[in-house]
């Protein structure tokens, strides 16, 4: 019979005794376990007992948390929220696709393309350093004042204009610490078989780039899923808007606690998930 | 004699710093060249200005007789002539190792996948890779990581390869596989010049060896002359500080 090595060793001793450090360490885990529960349970009993004590109570349960409105409006504001998700589905790539460009422009190096760096600069630097909401008043209500025929004096069209204008300079921004972030050795290895500029960005240097950029950018999408909200001051009568008129109609504030509840199904995941991938990403790096 | 490739009075700087200060050297057909010397002494610089990945602040270089360090001169032209494998394999991570290999053949030598098929399958099957052509950079050791990085240098079909240090990020175990591939290249007849460590490499298959110090070639000669009697006091101790 062969006798391995690897039997002669004491194994299952070691798994079913607990070493003195394991015996430790589960003490302490138990110990952290128990205070943590204990200050939990009295933080959360405290807000139950001393929220309701507040004067007001009766009456913020009332027109926040009516069980009957919120039943009466939720489907609504369900439908209303496809067009959130419609207005989302179209700027997300329109914002992809001006973004990387725009990120493009500001890594260009040849001089007859100085203009299109210069550009990059200056695009990136307007639209990060205003308000979305301020972009969607100018863009939103001063185009359409020009007097354009239907169908171009649409909110769609401008509102959305204004999403992507803005939201294409952060993620330009992200892409290009994406390209930075690739090591200029890579470029160096590039250069020396002979690869040009051009074909060192397109093969070498960005799919990487984007690649690390991944999860940053999902964050600036659920930004954007939460700012499309804001559209609903040019027009569109999106889930915030028609939670306004369930407001009215009712005059109850239930359907907006609704919307928020709408907007935590989707973003708690995705958000949830960006932040599993950049961990991810981060242990990969360590 | 009229070398492949000739260097006189090469010098670079990097800000206020000397790398090198004015390197002659020749290398002729077919000839391998070892540089050693310490750390900071300018090997892995002057590598990279033979290829221009660093553009030289004075001198000449000549690839067959050609002013290549001319400013304004376009690289490309020129590196598909002198490949280069660097310490750190530098390896593109996203791509498999023969994407890794194909990619420049394919951009800059216009050939297909196709094309290259049979040619790369049989450099990686010469260098014992022949199981690994679908890999990612990540799944492969340091040393076949490395050998991949060779292979793609010589698909450009290089007139001369350059090595820069490339056993030294290697465990030592590994080292010994890589340095059979440059055995293979110098049977091949293949024109090298390398920056390395491995003495005992350099002195069983170079040429020419070249002790650089401080930024210049201190001493060179056939590795028996300079590994056995070196001429100067520098020389003497680096190797009794290696060997």
């Amino acid at each position: 019979m062969d006798k391995s090595p690897v039997q002669d060793r004491p194994v299952e001793h070691v798994a079913s005794v607990p070493t003195r450090r394991e015996l430790y360490e589960a003490g302490v885990r138990r110990r952290s376990n128990r205070i943590a529960l204990i200050s939990t349970v009295s933080v959360v009993l405290a807000l139950i007992v001393l929220v309701p004590l507040a004067p007001g109570w009766d009456a913020v349960q009332r027109a926040f948390f009516n069980g009957k409105v919120f039943v009466a409006t939720f489907p609504g504001l369900l439908e209303a929220f496809l067009l959130n998700v419609m207005i989302f589905a179209w700027s997300a790539p329109l914002i992809a696709i001006m973004g990387l460009a725009i990120a493009l422009c500001r890594d260009t190096r040849a001089p007859a393309l100085f203009p299109l760096r210069l550009f990059g600069i200056a695009y990136t630097d307007v639209f990060r350093g205003l308000p979305v909401v301020l972009v969607i008043y100018i863009i939103g209500f001063g185009i359409p004042g020009l007097g354009l025929p239907r169908p171009w004096n649409s909110p769609y069209i401008w509102g959305t204009l204004a999403l992507v204008l803005v939201y294409s300079a952060y993620v330009a921004e992200v892409i290009r610490s994406g390209i930075d972030s690739i090591h200029k050795s890579q470029r160096s290895a590039a250069a020396s078989l002979g690869l040009n500029d051009r074909d060192t960005m397109r093969y070498v240097v960005l799919p990487q780039a984007i690649r690390n950029v991944v999860p940053a950018n999902m964050n600036l999408f659920i930004a954007l899923q939460k700012d499309v909200a804001l559209l609903s001051f040019i027009g569109p009568v999106e889930v915030f808007r028609q939670a306004g008129v369930y407001k009215s109609l009712y005059a109850n504030f239930t359907p907006y606690v609704g919307a928020a509840l709408i907007f935590l199904i989707l973003t708690i995941p995705a958000t949830r998930y960006a932040d599993y991938l950049m961990n991810k990403q981060n242990k990969a790096r360590t | 004699m009229t070398a492949k490739l000739s260097l006189r009075g090469v010098r670079k700087r990097f800000d206020d710093h000397d790398v090198c200060k004015g390197i002659d050297l020749d290398v002729a057909e077919g000839e391998m060249v070892c540089l050693i010397g310490a750390s900071g002494s300018g090997k892995s610089t002057l590598l990279r200005c033979m290829n221009l990945l660093e553009p030289i602040d004075d001198g000449t270089i000549w690839l067959d007789g050609k002013d290549i360090s001319e400013p304004g001169l376009d690289p490309q032209p020129v590196r598909r002539q002198i490949g280069i494998v660097f310490q750190s394999y530098n390896l593109f991570p996203h791509m498999t190792a023969v994407e890794n290999v194909m990619l420049a053949p394919r951009r800059v030598r216009g050939l297909s996948r196709d094309d290259l098929r049979p040619r790369v399958t049989e450099l990686f099957t010469r260098f014992g890779l022949g199981e690994r052509m679908e890999h990612y950079p990540d799944q492969l050791s340091g040393g076949q990581q490395q050998r991949v990085a060779i292979i793609r240098a010589l698909a450009m079909e290089p007139q001369i390869m350059l090595f820069d240090e490339i056993t030294s990020a290697l465990d030592p175990e590994l080292v010994g596989e890589v340095l059979d591939v440059l055995r293979d290249l110098r049977q091949q007849g293949m024109t090298m010049v390398l920056a390395t460590h491995e003495m005992g490499f350099a002195r069983e298959l170079a040429d020419k060896v070249c002790f650089l110090d401080a930024g210049r070639i201190l001493e060179q000669g056939p590795p028996e002359v300079l590994f056995a009697e070196p001429r100067e006091a520098r020389t003497k101790a680096f190797l009794s500080r290696v060997l």
